[in-house]
């Protein structure tokens, strides 16, 4: 009886623990970016503040299209990314892997957008100094565009570790790590978007 | 496995995302302005961005710390933007 017992509470699974999904640097690191892209937004809506009528004279003349565009682009990344890592968990690596090459993708549609949204600003002679709005927008969709870069190096990265089946259910470490740095990239957007494009 | 939720939760929240995403360009694109306006489009940004740090991020499961460090940096970030939008309404 009393093994019966043992036997059966053994094969309850274990309470699921809280865990951080990614190493805690990596963590850090975000906490790091998110304070920066913070004070970021916030100088941009007090500046606004001060001239609200000018920055919506700027603002309507932004392609939203090609803003909505990429926030299509990078929350599907992110779906795949999730989707990647889940199948990772699942012990399924070339599917994982498929899935990376998937948001490493729309993350390259993300890339080709903006840039074709800076080469149409050049053309139409926008510089940093051209207007407090402009300042705001360039350096603040330029922050965040190097960030995209560098997410891209990394998303690179797992694909590749994916394919050479190096992620498991009993390895998820590194493909979590780079899967929290791209999300907090598309949570960024999120703000940047409304606010920079939209907000009137 | 549980960390990460399942395809079937990742898929909805998409989703869900993407059509919070039209109505905000929507939103945009007709030149609605003001305090109503605003909070729906800033509204829609918390639950997006509180559903990227809980689900995709896997913060969810995770230590109530790192909880309250992230979705209290989107909504401060949030209150910030609101506190400047209504100062930029009445001065």
């Amino acid at each position: 009886m009393t093994q019966q017992l043992t036997l059966s509470r053994s094969a309850v699974p274990p309470a699921r623990e809280a865990r951080l999904a990614g190493d805690l640097a990596i963590w850090f690191f975000i906490l790091a970016e998110l304070l920066a892209f913070g004070l970021f937004f916030a100088a941009y809506a007090f500046a606004r503040s001060g001239d609200v009528e000018g920055f919506s004279l700027q603002q309507a003349a932004l392609d939203r299209d090609s803003g909505a565009i990429n926030t299509v682009l990078l929350l599907t990344s992110s779906y795949f990314v999730v989707r990647a890592v889940q199948a990772a968990a699942a012990d399924r690596g070339t599917v994982s892997a498929r899935w990376l090459l998937g948001a490493i993708g729309c993350g390259a549609g993300f890339v080709i957008v903006k840039l074709g949204e800076y080469v149409s600003a050049y053309a139409a002679g926008i510089s940093l100094s051209s207007s407090t709005f402009h300042m705001f927008y360039l350096s603040l969709t330029l922050f965040h565009f190097m960030h995209v870069l560098l997410g891209l190096v990394i998303l690179v990265a797992l694909w590749n570790n994916a394919r050479k089946g190096r992620y498991g259910s009993a390895e998820l470490h590194g493909i979590e790590t780079g899967a929290a740095y791209w999300h907090m990239i598309d949570l960024v957007w999120l703000v940047l978007f409304p606010l920079v494009y939209v907000m009137r | 496995m549980h960390t990460h939720g399942t395809p079937q939760r990742a898929t909805l929240i998409w989703l869900f995302l993407l059509a919070a995403t039209a109505l905000a360009w929507g939103l945009g694109e007709g030149g609605a302005a003001g305090p109503a306006v605003f909070a729906l489009l800033f509204g829609l940004a918390l639950v997006k961005g509180a559903l990227i740090l809980l689900d995709y991020m896997a913060l969810r499961h995770a230590p109530p710390l790192w909880r309250a460090l992230t979705l209290g940096w989107l909504v401060a970030v949030i209150a910030l933007i609101a506190l400047a939008y209504w100062r930029g309404l009445t001065s």
